[in-house]
């Protein structure tokens, strides 16, 4: 449960909380879109082809390739996250 | 304002986030009064529109959307650049999403900080109410300037945001926000402006923040004149990371917790939200075998209606042009060469513009409902996986299937994409996917010589095949114009799947509107004009009828019996042509590819336009212009063509050869005419004509090369 995982390891359903960005290149939009250290999500959707995936965070859904959100360590989280979503 | 102050025009400026409803809000200001330019030097268009009001005259600017002022995109760069930097709106409506509060408040909170005038236009709030229950008069106590609730579509809050705009244009409500940064950084952005005062210097708050904070910031670099102050900088800087730890996205962090902050105050969520339709609908659009089968049917549906939709229109387009030619031509009788250059030259001219607008009107109809409705961004993250692996993503699937019926309304469907170098790369290979105007060099070639030959299997399998040769190309075409070509870096692959609704008749309207007019206006002018050029290169220089005919009375009998007086007339004038002469010039270097002085001219008549290669073969084959692909005779004459020395001139190699040629080579003037209004310049349809000009000659000489050592 306590695992860092990458975005190459997340399922459909699943819930999970942003560890860290590494790697000296943040990902800027990552930023902006409030993917932050703490904040948590669940992932709503993958594609038929396995990519990209949709997840929901912060009351809102977005759509990314795994593969372009290398710099994040991610956990997974047992309960969903709450309804705002918000980092803590 | 009293009354007897002149009415000022004052500038209005839309900014908000991607699908936060900008471009809806855009349209009830404006109403009609819209018009569509670009940004000089860069390909992101401008929208501009008329708002009057009791108490002044305003342009409104619908900004590009963006997600932050840190721009990342060419969009991005465009809007933050117009937004704070020197020409800035006199107002800012700021369109927030009601429904996605917190990210929309993230961009909110950039602005607030350059202290300029604002008004706030929450949309969305009908898809909301269900669920949450938006307290404006708690935003508004909260961000400090007026907050209206708009929903455009239906009108409401549309009058009291006109007046809210009106008021704030002489109150001039400034936003005020409590972001709560860490002691730690209001303490060192203090030191900071200390540090700029003793040097005679001002900074604000948020600049001595962004300096500390966000080091890459383009805005920074005004503040940092000399190394003293960015030593300074930096020495603040490492102080800051020391006392705070990381501080990369310290700045966002604090912002959304600000956000969310303001969220909770103002929206309460309602007991026991319902599971929504759009969740429902989704389970079925995304799902891994019927969503595939019904995107593969809608496509099916879309492509086939404007491949067969728009041919009537298009016959229907082309009589009618045809019928003012003829109406006109009986008035210049007296000047043959202006009677040509009128009907031929500039009606035609005309006409080869107007008879696209089928075809875009239709692709534009069905993509403005898909998406208006919410499904156009679940097409792109269905095929993104497919398009992705070699470069282009999945928002490039429209453009590109379109691209088969015309690459014309492909090449304006392009502007779905809001990464700027993946849109200029699928419009750059757009032209290569094989349009329906290579259909008939198909049919004839393939009629006349394969098919004879090799029974209807093959034929079939031919003319198959041909629809995918472009396709293959484009594949290492598009790994190289990313790698070589294109400049600039791509983006994340970054996607909303909006919610599901009906798409609204104005917005359909509006866009297919604005985006025919567009047509005609920039690419319909150019192609008039290349017309006229082109007539003129096959019309001059004039032929003495009474020489030709003398030559043609003493050509063997033989010959004369099997070739019309008039056939040959015309054959012989367009041979004589300046584009004759230029076609007899090449033929050294086209025979590699198996083409002869009269292939070469042909093609080099196609291109304008390669429909106009049946026609043009039709003349140099003796048959007169008045042939279509299916027609018995040219397909005769093509299979008896020979060389002087007597092989034929159209064997298997050299029709899959011409093919080839046809299928890669960029032979449209409209096609280009629309890539130079696209990119907003030259350069790149050049670029794209020179690319698939060298291509279609390599891959034909290549072929009849082969074709040579097999035999």
């Amino acid at each position: 449960m306590d695992k860092t995982l990458t975005f190459f390891d997340l399922r459909r359903g699943m819930s999970a909380r942003v560890l860290e960005l590494v790697g000296d290149q943040v990902c800027p939009r990552l930023v902006e879109l409030g993917l932050l250290p703490g904040t948590e999500f669940k992932v709503t959707k993958v594609a038929p082809l396995g990519d990209p995936i949709e997840i929901r965070l912060r009351g809102f859904s977005l759509c990314l390739r795994r593969e372009e959100c290398g710099c994040l360590r991610v956990q997974e989280i047992a309960k969903p996250p709450g309804k705002k979503g918000s980092a803590s | 304002m009293t009354p007897t102050t002149e009415r000022r025009a004052f500038t209005v400026g839309l900014v908000g986030n991607p699908n936060a409803g900008k471009t809806s809000v855009f349209n009830a200001l404006t109403g009609a009064k819209q018009r569509i330019g670009n940004y000089p030097g860069v390909t992101v268009e401008k929208a501009e529109g008329k708002l009057e009001l009791a108490g002044a005259s305003c342009r409104v600017i619908d900004f590009p959307g963006l997600y932050s002022l840190a721009p990342i995109s060419v969009d991005e760069h465009v809007a933050s650049e117009a937004i704070v930097g020197d020409g800035r709106p006199d107002l800012i409506v700021s369109v927030l999403d009601g429904s996605n509060l917190e990210r929309n408040l993230f961009l909110f909170s950039q602005i607030a900080e350059f202290q300029l005038p604002m008004v706030v236009a929450v949309t969305q709030t009908d898809t909301m109410d269900r669920h949450f229950h938006l307290k404006c008069d708690d935003l508004e106590k909260a961000l400090g300037v007026p907050v209206v609730a708009v929903v455009a579509h239906k009108g409401i809050g549309v009058q009291e945001l006109k007046h809210a705009i009106d008021k704030a244009l002489v109150d001039k409500p400034i936003p005020k926000i409590e972001l709560g940064y860490p002691k730690v950084v209001v303490d060192a952005a203090l030191r900071l402006i200390e540090h700029y005062q003793s040097q005679g210097m001002s900074i604000t708050e948020a600049q001595a923040r962004t300096l500390l904070l966000d080091p890459g910031r383009a805005t920074n670099a005004p503040l940092l004149a000399t190394q003293d102050l960015e030593n300074k900088v930096d020495e603040i800087r490492e102080g800051l990371i020391g006392a705070h730890g990381q501080t990369k996205t310290l700045d966002a962090q604090v912002r959304y917790a600000w956000a969310a902050h303001v969220k909770r105050q103002t929206v309460s969520p309602v007991d026991s939200p319902k599971k929504r339709k759009t969740d429902l609908i989704d389970r079925f659009l995304t799902h891994r075998v019927f969503g595939l089968a019904f995107f593969v049917g809608l496509m099916y549906l879309v492509f086939q209606s404007i491949y067969s939709l728009a041919g009537p229109l298009m016959d229907l387009i082309e009589s009618g042009v045809g019928a003012v030619g003829g109406f006109v031509s009986p008035f210049l009788e007296g000047t043959p060469a202006i009677q040509s250059l009128v009907v031929e030259g500039l009606i035609g001219g005309v006409g080869s513009a107007l008879v696209f607008l089928p075809q875009i009107v239709i692709l534009f109809f069905f993509i403005a409902v898909l998406e208006g409705s919410g499904y156009l961004a679940r097409a792109a993250f269905l095929m993104d996986k497919l398009l992705g692996w070699c470069g282009l993503n999945g928002r490039a699937f429209i453009p590109l299937l379109s691209s088969f019926a015309c690459a014309i309304p492909g090449i304006m469907a392009a502007r779905v994409m809001p990464d700027q170098k993946s849109r200029l790369v699928t419009i750059l290979v757009a032209p290569l996917m094989s349009c329906s105007a290579r259909l008939p060099v198909y049919v004839l070639l393939i009629g006349a010589v394969i098919e004879p030959q090799f029974g209807p299997w093959w034929a079939g399998f031919a003319l198959f095949a041909m629809h995918f040769v472009g396709m293959v190309v484009a594949i290492p075409v598009v790994w190289f114009l990313n790698k070589k070509v294109v400049k600039g870096k791509r983006l994340p692959f970054m996607l909303e799947l909006p919610q599901y609704q009906w798409p609204k008749f104005r917005d359909v309207w509006t866009t297919i509107f604005s985006r025919v007019k567009v047509f005609i206006t920039t690419a319909g002018t150019v192609i008039v004009a290349m017309s006229v050029v082109i007539w003129a290169l096959l019309y001059f220089p004039r032929p003495d009828l009474g020489s030709l005919e003398r030559e043609f009375r003493s050509l063997p009998l033989t010959n004369q019996t099997s070739v019309s007086l008039e056939n040959y007339q015309e054959r012989r004038q367009r041979e004589d042509s300046i584009l004759g002469r230029f076609g007899k010039a090449l033929e050294p270097a086209f025979v590699p590819a198996g083409f002869d002085w009269r292939l070469t001219t042909a093609i080099l008549a196609a291109f304008p336009a390669r429909e106009v290669v049946v026609p043009a073969m039709g003349i140099l084959f003796n048959q007169g212009s008045d042939v279509d692909e299916s027609s018995q005779s040219l397909g005769d004459a093509l299979k008896s063509a020979t060389w002087p020395d007597g092989r034929p001139l159209i064997t298997p190699w050299s029709a899959v050869s011409l093919m080839v040629f046809f299928a890669l080579c960029c032979q449209c003037m409209a096609t280009l005419a629309t890539i130079k209004r696209e990119t907003g310049g030259w350069r790149w349809p050049a670029f794209a004509f020179l690319y698939m000009t060298a291509l279609a000659y390599l891959a034909s000489v290549l072929i009849m090369q082969v074709g040579r050592i097999f035999g």
